[in-house]
């Protein structure tokens, strides 16, 4: 962990980063079609939808870090997920991975939520998990068998499913094939997008273990995308929280759990559902996440904010440093 | 192919099928007489009812019914199953690809499509003709016109929907090409429902090459296909010489039938909700 | 209230007989929660959808017993099911859209079904259907009532789905995971309401989910099943807190939010048999880190539990 109390270097990124993103936003637009193009032409009103899915991100993930990056449906996680695995790109800012943009086998792997719809159901397994290396040349096609086998023991499967489509394994089995295919390449750095959200308690304990273990093996580096604090505290040093779009804090994973400051994170903590809880009221937050097509002006929580006041809803708090290694978004912070 | 013949209806149309290709490839072989061969032709013999020396009679030139049948069949899937592979493979392309490139050459390509299918398929088919005069490889190129954009349509929505699946994300995380990834990925899974548009089409192919030919538009006459049989006979039905035309009609017939029935099954069988898991 | 008695269903699959249920029994009371918790493939929600007969072919109810309010419903004509369910039993689904008409008004869709039960008139049906919006914490029903599903938010198309299945006071709600495809602080909501709403309306909550966490501090008690089975019932502080079956002690220590800082998940080895083809004896035998000879025997349900070798 590079967070150190007393931290010289003020500014919340690693001093080296293997991947940095400043200043990232992304927008998704619905285009005008034809007929809404002539009219706006005729002088009518017609809106262009458009998404700030990702709203001027900054942060960093340091060698051989744990990174939780949290929220709700439509706070832009997953986006800024291929956003760092370069699937897409930003619409502003700059994405860097070991100094360059994300290409090629230079890039951190996803590994992807469904495990019926993240396999090419027409492929074997031997195809899923090889291709990439052979057509990259990593191994030839000779050492192709021997290849796969090994990529298979990593991942605890058996190397004798080689032949087998996807169709013949269990969900947690097809969650393992995924993770081989993005290990056969090399990457250092493995996006997790709700990786274990589609398992079964006992078979998401197995794949988590997974993750720990080839950490330690083979050095990785993990930001881990979850709507599920749970995996996340188990896992992540460090953890950013979004919400709309927008980083509203990120902190040490124990500091933040133990006291978080951003009044979203104090929420959404109060809400996850604990097995230590005893019979109590639960005393849920206020309405529902808002459209991520019409964001509230200013902070976008402050309607569901039991602390907002006027301040909030015409200003848009900026990240800061609330203590080392901190970063909150809340103008109650002072 | 188990699942496919427990069901009784698919089994008779497959195995229709197969008899009907089986008589289209041999028909040089089975059939009783060359009817394209004038020389062996009796005018003697000509419009004699079915039964005696010629099973299903002849038409006016004296042509054993039941050869120009075999022949005619012959023709027929020729030029269907031709022009159906051709504009699966140029239609099922170019829709994938409009799917995965996206931008203007999607617009453009869709706007195509949407143009092509707004005319009905004989009017096309018969200007083409028009224009182009006879022969087989007019028909099938006419035939390919009218029928790509259906292919197209097809291939597009599925390619849309496979694109949208996380495996694709995961090929282009892996750094593979675009080439690599519109052949190896996308093509092959949105290919099934391509095949069953394509039993349905060469159907409709075969029955619009009937129609152009019994309008004298298709195929020269020298090569009679089932349409110009039935056009052969159509002068004689109302004098109670209904073989001429009847018979090649009853082919025909049997022949998309058996068609549709192999698609019917088929598509309800590609269709991953339908199956079970 | 509820008294379910060797409940057993069966399916016929490809591999043979699949009991997804099988020797169930438990009793419910008004105003009484349970969480009925279990992995896929466990039976949990055919066990839900067995208790209102809605076990479609290839399935069905084998024997047993369910007795609600004092009558049998197992082997009850369809006619008088139907009259039952959505009147005195309602069901809440994962996915709203199974209750909910995508092309029909909440309203045209609500009243529709004040009427399939009461004869009231229009207006007092709408009267009905205002107040039972606002109980689930619906803001401005009014407006909100002239809507179509599609303009609600997930939550809110959950919350309309549960303002449907009360609509007529069930004695009975029986919930098939119907937060799992929420987002947690929706999930809050929901839970937080429904448990207003037992107490308010003296129903008694069957809740069907995979997730232990939730049914803390939520239900009053906890049934586990496994391979089709209840395998240790009681109340949730006991079954959470000192849980006696080897699988509830191994699902508990699987969850992550237990296992704070990079230690291993505890994992239970192997994997969920298949329901047709399950080994002799006690089902989770194979899997287990206790089990010896007597294990190849099933052990009755014993002090809550179904275990040769309780924990304690």
């Amino acid at each position: 962990m590079f967070f150190h109390a007393g931290n010289e270097n003020q500014r919340p990124l690693s001093p080296s980063p293997v991947l940095e993103l400043s200043n990232v936003s992304k927008r998704f637009s619905k285009r005008l079609d034809a007929v809404e193009k002539f009219a706006r032409r005729l002088g009518a009103d017609v809106p262009e939808h458009t998404v700030h899915a990702v709203d001027r991100v900054s942060f960093g993930v340091a060698r051989g870090e744990v990174v939780g990056l949290v929220g709700e449906s439509g706070c832009g996680k997953s986006t800024l997920g291929r956003l760092a695995c370069g699937l897409i790109e930003p619409s502003e800012g700059q994405v860097l991975y070991k100094g360059q943009r994300p290409a090629g086998t230079q890039r951190p792997q996803m590994i992807f939520q469904d495990p019926f719809a993240s396999l090419n159901p027409r492929m074997r397994v031997e195809e899923i998990i090889g291709e990439a290396p052979v057509v990259h040349g990593f191994v030839s096609r000779s050492e192709l068998k021997n290849y796969v086998s090994e990529m298979l023991e990593q991942v605890g499967l058996d190397p004798s499913y080689r032949r087998r489509y996807p169709h013949q394994f269990s969900g947690g089995q097809r969650a393992r094939i995924g993770i081989a295919r993005a290990l056969a390449v090399k990457p250092d750095f493995l996006v997790c997008d709700e990786a274990v959200a589609a398992l079964d308690v006992s078979i998401q304990a197995q794949v988590l273990n997974l993750f720990m273990d080839l950490r330690e093996n083979l050095g990785l580096t993990y930001l881990f995308i979850s709507h599920d604090l749970g995996v996340v505290r188990h896992l992540a040093q460090r953890v950013v929280v979004m919400y709309l779009g927008r980083v509203v804090e990120s902190a040490p994973a124990a500091e933040l759990f133990a006291a978080p400051n951003h009044p979203y994170t104090r929420a959404l903590l109060a809400e996850v559902p604990r097995l230590e809880r005893k019979r109590r009221e639960f005393a849920p937050i206020k309405g529902e996440i808002p459209s991520p097509l019409a964001p509230p002006a200013g902070c976008h929580f402050h309607p569901r904010c039991p602390h907002a006041t006027e301040r909030c809803a015409r200003e848009a708090p900026v990240l800061r440093e609330i203590a080392p290694g901190r970063l909150s978004a809340c103008h109650l912070n002072g | 192919m188990k699942e496919f013949l427990s069901n009784r209806i698919a089994a008779t149309g497959l195995a229709m099928l197969m008899v009907v290709i089986a008589i289209a490839l041999f028909a040089p072989w089975i059939s009783p007489q060359n009817p394209y061969d004038l020389g062996k032709l009796d005018l003697m013999d000509s419009r004699l009812e079915p039964g005696g020396k010629y099973l299903l009679g002849t038409d006016g030139q004296g042509r054993d019914m039941l050869s120009a049948i075999f022949y005619g069949l012959r023709v027929s899937l020729l030029v269907g199953a031709a022009s159906g592979v051709i504009a699966l493979t140029l239609g099922g392309l170019l829709g994938v690809l409009a799917a995965y490139v996206g931008g203007r050459f999607e617009s453009i390509l869709m706007r195509i499509v949407d143009i092509q299918l707004g005319f009905p398929a004989i009017l096309v088919a018969l200007i083409l003709i028009a224009v182009l005069g006879k022969g087989v490889d007019k028909i099938i190129f006419a035939l390919v016109c009218v029928q790509w954009a259906y292919y197209a349509r097809t291939a597009r929505s599925a390619a849309l929907v496979e694109r949208g699946k996380e495996y694709m994300e995961a090929a282009r995380g892996l750094g593979l090409s675009r080439t690599r990834i519109v052949l190896k990925h996308l093509l092959p899974n949105a290919s099934p429902p391509l095949i069953v548009v394509g039993t349905v089409q060469v159907a409709h192919a075969i029955a619009l090459e009937a129609t152009l030919s019994f309008l004298g538009l298709g195929l020269p006459a020298t090569e009679p296909s089932l349409g110009l049989l039935i056009a052969n006979g159509y002068e004689y039905l109302l004098s109670g010489k209904y073989w001429i035309s009847m018979y090649p009609g009853v082919a025909l017939l049997l022949t998309i039938l058996a068609i549709n029935l192999v698609g019917d099954q088929l598509r309800d069988q590609l269709n991953p909700r339908l199956s079970r898991a | 209230m509820l008294e379910i008695e060797n409940l057993v269903t069966e399916f016929a699959t490809r591999d043979g007989i699949a009991r997804a249920v099988n020797d169930v029994s438990f009793e419910l009371k008004p105003k009484e929660i349970l969480g009925v918790v279990g992995e896929s493939g466990s039976g949990k929600s055919v066990l839900g959808y067995s208790m209102i007969g809605l076990v479609d072919p290839p399935g069905r109810v084998v024997s047993g017993s369910v007795r609600f309010e004092g009558r049998e419903l197992i082997g009850l004509p369809e006619e008088e099911m139907r009259a039952l369910r959505g009147k005195r039993i309602a069901m809440i689904f994962q996915d709203p859209m199974m209750t909910l008409n995508p092309v029909l008004s909440i309203e045209t869709q609500m009243v529709e079904t004040v009427f399939a039960h009461e004869s009231f008139d229009r207006a007092k049906a709408r009267k009905i259907c205002l107040e039972n919006l606002e109980l689930v914490g619906i803001a401005s029903p009014e407006r909100r009532l002239k809507q179509y599903p599609h303009e609600f938010s997930g939550g809110m198309r959950q919350r309309v789905a549960i303002a449907i299945a009360l609509l007529h006071r069930p004695a009975l709600i029986i919930a098939d995971e119907p937060t799992t495809a929420l987002d947690v602080t929706v999930q809050g909501q929901i839970l937080y309401e429904m448990q207003r709403l037992v107490r308010e309306t003296g129903a008694a909550l069957v809740w069907i989910t995979h997730d232990l966490s939730v049914v803390a501090g939520f239900a009053d008690s906890v049934a586990v099943m496994y391979a089709g089975r209840i395998v240790e019932n009681g109340r949730t502080e006991d079954v959470l807190h000192s849980p006696r079956h080897p699988y509830t002690r191994s699902l508990l220590d699987s969850v992550p939010a237990n296992n704070i800082g990079q230690v291993r998940l505890r994992q239970i080895p192997g994997m969920t048999p298949s329901l047709a083809r399950l080994p002799a004896g006690c089902s989770f035998r194979e899997r287990c880190g206790h089990a010896d000879a007597q294990c190849s025997s099933m052990p009755e349900m014993k002090t809550s539990v179904r275990c040769h070798h309780p924990l304690c």
